[in-house]
């Protein structure tokens, strides 16, 4: 395979010793030989591709400066609003809606010389954990296309894991970055909630919705969190702080670090995994971090006031998909009709479940016993991992309790669906960071993936972990 | 509502409808806010631009917009929340929830338990005070025009148009508590806080362009006893229809509940030109808004150093202005010379007028007779008012002579009024003169002089007017009254 870390083709680019057009090609050229078995992408934007990466070489060859990222083919999750670009959340209501701007994340992307092949596929408004929610059909695992990719950002990880592109960007409500991440064996990302602008971010759940970063590696992650971080004016709830130096963690080590074990984590793991998290500790311990036992009581809540406050928020954001000004509408005999008309058509059944549960929690005289209560177990894990944090840097859990599933395995079951997500949805609701790194194999030889759970702003922290486990994780292999 | 210590107001016995029913009020006073930009986008904030200009992301509610709070429409809130003796509290913003195509995000971003501007008060002219029980922001939806149909509403129309110019305009509800017990209450709430809006420069206030729009909350019932079902009264587009609207609300439920009747809790159209309120929605069609914490915004949590400065920089609101010209001339606060000259903003005028030298009661006539196309700053130097009322004052003019005068000087700007008067003619007649014109004007009407005798002021007036023509309207009126009652013996 040619040169598809982003660390090495930037490098190169910027060197003159690598062409940016050469590298989309290549990548282009694996999207053509296998996105019809994948399907990782709703569009494959190809020549804006080949133009840009022409103008990279064109900057670099006439000694203009080029960005960080310059040359680096990369996927957007199709969640994120690109100016004049087809932005569907792989939902029929928004089919063929061209936003006319971009998200702050894809602005500072492409603004960093970072090439956009295309954007990929997930679960319907990014509500799922297999991307079998798609309208558009699901997208299938690399490593294994009878088995799902994870999701919702299934499309992006799947993009990395096939080297379609060299890094991708997902979004991570309760998981949809770090769990598809596990399932397709590549480094995903949820940074700490405020840390990257939210703007252009088609919501599901605002108070919980981070984008981070899908990589190959942990390194390569970092500098695209480097780049897509920092305050941005036009989210009120992005952090008054500029980017945090990710890149020179990843080689700095463990030692002196405590690493935090929860004694009371709620089972369900496959043996396999909760075997690769021994592995883990067992290797961090030996990098010189102590292992120090941790309690998180309010964990088991964690799953039931997610998905209280997660379809309360998304029943309000997903009300302006109406038909009057944008997307999909069915005509009928008046508006109330076209509304729900065009709603009926316009979602799948994952959508209008979630917008149903919303709908019914803020309820005039049910909000407290459910919303309000939510809020409330919201705070407690909070409490818990702040707490647990005054004696430890980072947490160790794994990301999913198991590796990737096969097509249909679960889709008729949202509960089992659900319980994909228990390790990575504490982090969310405590509005903190965490990343998945792949970390050995499990049941048919499928990846695990290892999540790094850090507090508020602890990115550094966490990218050391990251980097410690990854270079474990090669050595042993 | 009721529990609050102001709502114990009970009305007068002038005050009273018929059969000893008391009515009720609360006013939900909507205002835009004068700031240039919208509350959540830096879309221009502007009235009568042609149709979607005034529009971004943000303002359409594209997926994947994000609203950011605007300083100055905070800012100004405020100033309406101190100007209303309000307490500025940390607050946040919720999402009210429902479908309309002109709400462009099918939730409107408003505050709800935690408003900005909290348990505050107006104090009316008339002495009344008004208990205030929030101020909150919110924004504006976009304007709908619905095209065919016989009522111009979006039922039965052939289609519709949206303009979301409009959408995301800062907006502060001020929400009154239910203190007011006479349509002319009413009218006078509304029109001192829209004195205080256009002083404070928070909004142009103006009801006929819907940056003010009053909602009236109408309830009857006997003192003594509970209140009754309140209605909702919308629609209602001058302080003239706020009077008619309450009254024939009022009015309506009187005779719904005296012939045994029940009255539904409902909101009502005001259609001005039938002079009745129509059914628009009852309570069992209202919407559940299902508020919940907006969490694409942060909390406001104003600084009293902030609180204070913006205190600090409120100019002097209408009441303190009535008060100074009350004082100032001795006429009473409520008196419409005073409150027309205030409303004009002219009342550092006549106090410069009078700091010149000048007579304060005339100061104040002239002034509200004279200046009404002036602004707030007339362009008559205060000094050339100030000589024109004491020549008055002192009998060097007649009150006719200086009226002509004053035109002469707000024509042009300006003027030496005794170089004018010379000018024109005008002096004061010789007294003995005067003595002279009621002679003959007694002995040309000898049955008006007898009339007059007898106490026909009236007839006394026929006669004035003939000492008038004959002076060539030199003479002093005042002066030609008080002959002629010496004369009379009286």
């Amino acid at each position: 395979m040619a040169t598809t870390s982003a660390h090495d083709i930037a490098a190169g680019v910027a060197a003159g010793t690598l062409s940016a057009r050469t590298v989309v090609d290549e990548h282009l050229a694996r999207i053509e030989a296998r996105e019809s078995d994948i399907h990782a992408f709703n569009v494959v934007t190809a020549d804006a591709a080949r133009a840009h990466a022409d103008q990279i070489d064109a900057d670099v060859k006439a000694g203009r400066p080029v960005g960080p990222l310059a040359g680096v083919p990369i996927a957007l999750k199709d969640n994120l609003c690109t100016h004049g670009v087809d932005t569907t959340c792989s939902s029929r209501i928004l089919q063929g809606w061209k936003p006319p701007y971009d998200a702050t994340v894809v602005s500072r992307l492409r603004a960093a010389g970072a090439v956009v092949v295309g954007k990929t596929n997930l679960d319907e408004f990014a509500m799922g954990s297999s991307t079998e929610n798609s309208a558009f059909g699901p997208t299938r695992n690399p490593l294994d296309v009878s088995r799902v990719p994870g999701g919702s950002s299934g499309g992006s990880a799947a993009a990395v894991a096939a080297g379609f592109s060299s890094v991708s960007l997902g979004s991570d409500t309760g998981g949809s970055i770090r769990q598809p991440a596990a399932m397709c064996g590549v480094v995903g990302v949820k940074p700490t909630y405020g840390m990257v602008s939210r703007y252009g971010l088609v919501a599901y759940a605002s108070s919980l919705d981070q984008i981070g970063p899908f990589a190959q590696n942990v390194a390569d992650a970092a500098l695209v969190t480097e780049i897509i971080a920092g305050h941005d004016p036009m989210d009120s709830t992005s952090i008054p702080q500029s980017a945090p130096s990710l890149v020179g963690a990843v080689n700095q080590g463990v030692a002196g670090m405590r690493i935090g074990r929860v004694i009371d984590l709620p089972s369900g793991a496959e043996p396999e995994v909760a075997a690769q998290l021994e592995a883990a500790f067992a290797a961090l311990a030996a990098a010189g971090a102590t292992i120090v036992d941790v309690t998180l009581p309010s964990l088991s809540y964690a799953l039931t006031a997610y998905y209280i406050i997660a379809p309360a928020e998304a029943s309000s954001n997903l009300a302006r998909f109406d038909g009057v000004r944008y997307g999909l509408r069915v005509p009928a005999v008046d508006t109330n009709a076209m509304y729900g008309a065009t709603r009926a058509a316009g979602f799948g059944d994952e959508v209008k479940r979630r917008i149903m549960l919303g709908t019914y929690a803020l309820s005039a005289g049910y909000y407290d016993a459910y919303y309000g209560k939510a809020l409330k177990v919201r705070r407690l894990i909070a409490n818990d991992f702040n707490k647990a944090y005054e004696s430890v840097d980072t947490i160790l859990m794994p990301t999913s309790p198991m590796v990737a599933f096969a097509f249909g395995d679960k889709s008729d079951d949202p509960m089992s669906m659900y319980l994909c997500d228990i390790y990575t949805i504490p982090t969310n609701l405590a509005g903190h960071g965490a990343m998945s790194v792949p970390f050995g194999t499990g049941a048919h030889g499928l990846p695990v993936g290892i999540q790094v759970l850090a507090p508020a702003l602890g990115e550094v922290a966490m990218f050391r972990v990251g980097g410690a486990l990854e270079q474990a994780a090669r050595s042993a292999s | 509502m009721s529990d609050s210590p102001l709502s114990s107001i009970v009305a007068t016995e002038e005050q009273m409808l018929p059969g000893g029913w008391e009515m009720i009020v609360g006013l939900e006073v909507h205002v835009e806010l004068a700031t240039r930009t919208k509350l959540f986008s830096g879309s221009p904030n502007r009235f009568g631009d042609a149709p979607n200009v005034n529009i971004d992301p943000v303002t359409l509610g594209l997926p994947g917009a994000l609203p950011v709070l605007n300083k100055q429409a905070v800012e100004l809130a405020m100033r309406i929340g101190l100007a209303l003796n309000c307490r500025i509290q940390r607050c946040i913003f919720h999402r009210k929830n429902y479908f309309y195509p002109d709400m462009p995000k099918a939730y409107q971003i408003s505050q709800y338990d935690l408003p900005l501007n909290a348990d505050g008060f107006l104090a009316l002219p008339s002495g009344t005070v008004v208990g205030v029980e929030r101020a909150h922001l919110e924004e504006d939806t976009g304007k709908s025009t619905h095209v065919g149909g016989a009522t111009g509403r979006i039922h039965g129309s052939d289609y519709s148009l949206i303009d979301f110019n409009r959408a995301g305009v800062p907006l502060v509800e001020i929400v009154s508590r239910p203190d007011i017990r006479t349509s002319e209450q009413a009218r006078e709430y509304v029109s001192e806080l829209r004195a205080i809006l256009e002083v404070i420069g928070a909004s142009d206030a103006k009801m006929e362009e819907g940056s003010m729009r009053v909602d009236a909350n109408v309830s009857v019932h006997k003192p003594g006893t509970p209140f009754g079902t309140r209605c909702e009264i919308k629609n209602v587009n001058s302080i003239r229809a706020l009077g008619r609207a309450i009254d024939y609300e009022a009015r309506r439920q009187i005779d719904i509940l005296d012939e045994g009747g029940t009255i539904v809790q409902q909101t009502r159209h005001w259609d001005d030109a039938e002079g009745r309120t129509h059914t628009l929605r009852s309570k069992e069609d209202a919407d559940d808004y299902r508020y919940f914490p907006e969490p694409d915004l942060v909390t406001v949590d104003p600084s009293q150093e902030w609180i204070d400065a913006v205190r600090a920089a409120l100019p002097v609101l209408p009441a303190a202005r009535r008060q100074m010209l009350s004082e100032l001339t001795g006429y009473d606060t409520q008196s419409e010379a005073v409150i027309v000259v205030v409303e004009r903003g002219q009342h550092e005028y006549v106090r410069d007028v009078v700091e010149a030298g000048g007579d304060a009661v005339r100061a104040l006539i002239y002034v509200q007779q004279a200046f009404a196309e002036e602004g707030a700053s007339p362009s008559v130097p205060a000094k050339d008012l100030a000589a024109l009322t004491v020549m008055e004052r002192d009998g060097k003019l007649s009150a006719t002579q200086a009226k002509t005068v004053l035109a002469d000087v707000v024509a042009n700007k300006g003027g030496n009024p005794a170089a004018i008067a010379a000018a024109k003619g005008f002096e004061a007649l010789d007294t003995s003169l005067v003595e002279g014109f009621v002679d003959e004007a007694i002995a040309a009407d000898p049955d008006a002089w007898a009339k007059y005798v007898a106490g026909d002021e009236k007839a006394g007036g026929s006669l004035i007017g003939r000492v008038m023509k004959a002076s060539k309207g030199k003479a002093d009126g005042k002066i030609v009254t008080a002959i002629m009652q010496q004369r009379r013996g009286s």
